[in-house]
């Protein structure tokens, strides 16, 4: 009988704990968020390239070599595309949300060191796919990025972070550039990255206190 | 007479998990303070792509988890699990073996994956896309050993709490971990998907971590002080807190995020009231000390572990404060939160796995004592020394980003007024470092010293 009886206990303990509570909690943590949003349409990349920044038809202009080798008989839509595509996976990879977040918060003056605070629909794209709104700012956020530097300033600081910024604790990136001290693809398209981040709002920048 | 043998327990396993736990340490304290290096100019490896500061650092957040977490717990499951239940871990020594060396060789692929820059942008899931299916194997298979001696005990008999804690962990964290590595990788972009994530995080902590740690002290605490624990009703109060309020709490990585508000005030909620869960446990370990505080001097392991409880107790208590939307405004995206996360998984999980080394490490080698005395007191100090050094210094430094960047401050002065606490978090560093070497040494040494013919690793064992 007693065996019995515990054997029930078990099956309870397991049931309610592992399924149960944990199914509520994953609801409204996980689950009821992405509900509320899911009506967003998700831009692909495709919808994004409709607007290509005009700094990644600079880039163009300034590296035509570069350009060319990186993104060979390409338009601009499908280099764009491809550039922010390179982009994303260098990003992932040297782990730049690590140090640099992707949003901007209602609080701590944040509207006026970097621009419009962040809302739904702007994440709604293949770029956060995954998301990168990061946990941990060493350097400054990045989602109002676009327009805030030159495309010649972004080159000159993956390659020699603290040669730019004094004092910089980013390590540089050499390896975004080829042997001529050129940006390659990777480093084409990381500024190209940079100058899309927020572009989509660069009209409503305050631009303070950045520098 | 050193201790009995029991056939329960594979002690081949013991050594091994042992023995992988603390050789990760040592990486990932030596990847550690490279890292801090490239905060302070003084970063030797710049400029090779494989070994850029970025992918360091998710190599020392891995391997403090996946490698020495995992892997310490991994050994003391094997200890505890047949002591706790009478019964053989299931499998026996082909899947035990099997599932070892599953794991390091997970290990070894994420490490490999990072540096090659295969990363997946899922914090503390950023073992590559392709390692996580063997991960979630692994889970799985680790699941069935140790969930099956338990289940035959159940039908026996009332179970223990420490069987209640492993039990949930098991069953929750091959759920969780598809869920966070697969949705917000694949299918659920943007905001819905950092609130995926954001479970995700927590719940690695909180699902895995916490009840396996919980669990284990659950066995470890009792048998050192050779008393039950002081309340069973308290420590079945801790499990319940922690199975309603820990799933409940992801989005307090993500606050004042465009995530919807009622997930934020929800994680808030919940942060603020899984502390009455952590008190009840802190409490039930303290009390079950009393009237045996003696024994914090002479034996180790129960100085580990409890200055890992206090440890825990500390941190908690910030847990509930700095969650607080008020405190966020502060403290969100400032070293406050780096050092939180070095309080609570190495000063608290980490003491509380090098307590359980230290406790089974004489066992398995079958020796009375560990090989020197005054070497266990150096490790402790300087790593407790060093632990307590880095916390303070941490938070210091983040209230000082934090009112910098509300102060709009330019950017680089927030950066430039860190560097002194960068340079003393790297001391902190150092003094863990030279900690564990006086650990390690001792480690090895304490087999050395075993009578000849006490114990041998089975050849067939394959112990490494």
């Amino acid at each position: 009988m007693s065996g019995q009886r515990n054997k029930f206990e078990f099956a309870t303990i397991a049931l309610f704990v592992g399924i149960i509570l944990f199914a509520f909690g994953t609801f409204w943590q996980a689950v009821a968020p992405w509900l509320s949003l899911k009506e967003i349409p998700v831009k692909t990349f495709e919808d994004i390239a409709e607007n290509i920044p005009p700094e990644f038809e600079m880039l163009k202009e300034d590296y035509p070599n570069e350009f060319n080798n990186a993104f060979p008989n390409m338009g601009m839509k499908e280099a764009f595309i491809e550039a922010l595509q390179t982009a994303k996976k260098s990003y992932i990879a040297e782990a730049c949300w690590h140090c640099h977040s992707q949003f901007v918060r209602p609080v701590s003056k944040e509207e006026l060191r970097f621009g419009k605070v962040s809302y739904p629909s702007e994440y709604a794209t293949l770029m956060q796919l995954p998301q990168l709104l990061g946990t941990r700012r060493v350097g400054p956020d990045l989602i109002r990025e676009s327009g805030v530097h030159s495309n010649d300033w972004h080159i000159a600081h993956f390659k020699d972070t603290s040669g730019v910024v004094p004092d910089s604790v980013m390590p540089s990136y050499t390896w975004f550039y080829d042997d001529n001290g050129k940006p390659n693809k990777r480093g084409l398209s990381m500024v190209a990255y940079m100058q899309w981040l927020g572009s989509w709002e660069k009209g409503n920048m305050y631009q303070l206190a950045r520098k | 007479m050193s201790q009995e043998r029991s056939d329960l327990i594979n002690y081949n396993l013991v050594y091994a998990h042992c023995m992988a736990s603390v050789i990760y340490l040592g990486i990932v304290f030596i990847v550690g303070v490279l890292y801090s290096l490239q905060f302070i100019g003084h970063y030797p490896l710049g400029g090779i792509e494989i070994f850029s500061p970025g992918r360091l650092r998710m190599l020392h957040t891995n391997g403090a988890v996946y490698a020495f977490i995992v892997n310490g717990f991994t050994a003391a499951l094997h200890w505890a699990v047949p002591r706790l239940t009478g019964h053989k871990v299931f499998g026996g020594k082909p899947i035990g073996w099997f599932s070892f060396w599953a794991l390091q060789g997970a290990i070894l692929a994420t490490v490999v994956g990072l540096l090659a820059g295969h990363a997946q942008a899922i914090e503390w899931g950023e073992t590559p896309i392709y390692v996580d299916p063997f991960v979630v194997v692994w889970l799985l298979l680790t699941l069935v050993v140790f969930v099956t001696p338990i289940y035959k005990y159940a039908s026996q008999k009332a179970l223990y709490a420490a069987n209640w804690y492993l039990i949930a962990g098991f069953v929750w964290v091959p759920m969780v971990y598809i869920m966070g590595n697969y949705i917000p990788q694949f299918f659920v972009p943007g905001v819905a998907g950092a609130a995926i994530t954001g479970t995700w995080i927590h719940d690695a902590v909180g699902l895995y971590v916490t009840p396996i740690g919980w669990g284990l002290m659950y066995y470890f605490v009792p048998v050192l002080l050779r008393k039950p624990v002081w309340s069973h009703a308290l420590s079945l109060l801790g499990f319940w807190g922690l199975a309603f309020f820990y799933p409940l709490q992801g989005v307090h990585h993500y606050l004042w995020s465009p995530i919807p508000m009622y997930a934020q005030y929800a994680a808030v909620f919940s942060t603020v009231v899984l502390e009455l869960a952590v008190v009840s446990v802190i409490v039930n370990f303290l009390m079950t000390l009393r009237g045996n505080a003696e024994a914090l001097k002479h034996s180790m392991p129960t100085r580990w572990l409890f200055i890992g409880i206090i440890n825990y107790a500390i941190t908690c208590l910030q847990c509930a404060f700095q969650v607080l939307l008020t405190t966020q405004k502060v403290i969100h995206f400032t070293d406050w939160v780096v050092g939180h996360a070095h309080l609570i998984m190495f000063g608290t999980f980490g003491f509380w796995i090098l307590g359980f080394i230290s406790y089974l490490w004489p066992k398995v080698r079958g020796v009375e004592t560990s090989y020197s005395r005054a070497l266990d007191e150096w490790a402790f100090w300087l790593i407790m020394i060093g632990m307590e050094l880095m916390w303070v210094d941490l938070i210091s430094a983040g209230l000082v980003q934090g009112f910098n960047w509300w102060g709009l401050n330019p950017w680089m002065e927030s950066v430039r007024y860190s560097i002194p606490f960068w340079f003393v978090r790297t001391l902190s560093g150092l003094l863990m470092t030279a900690g564990y070497f006086a650990y390690a040494y001792n480690f090895f040494m304490t087999g050395k010293k075993a009578p000849v013919g006490s114990y041998q690793p089975q050849a067939s064992g394959g112990a490494a």
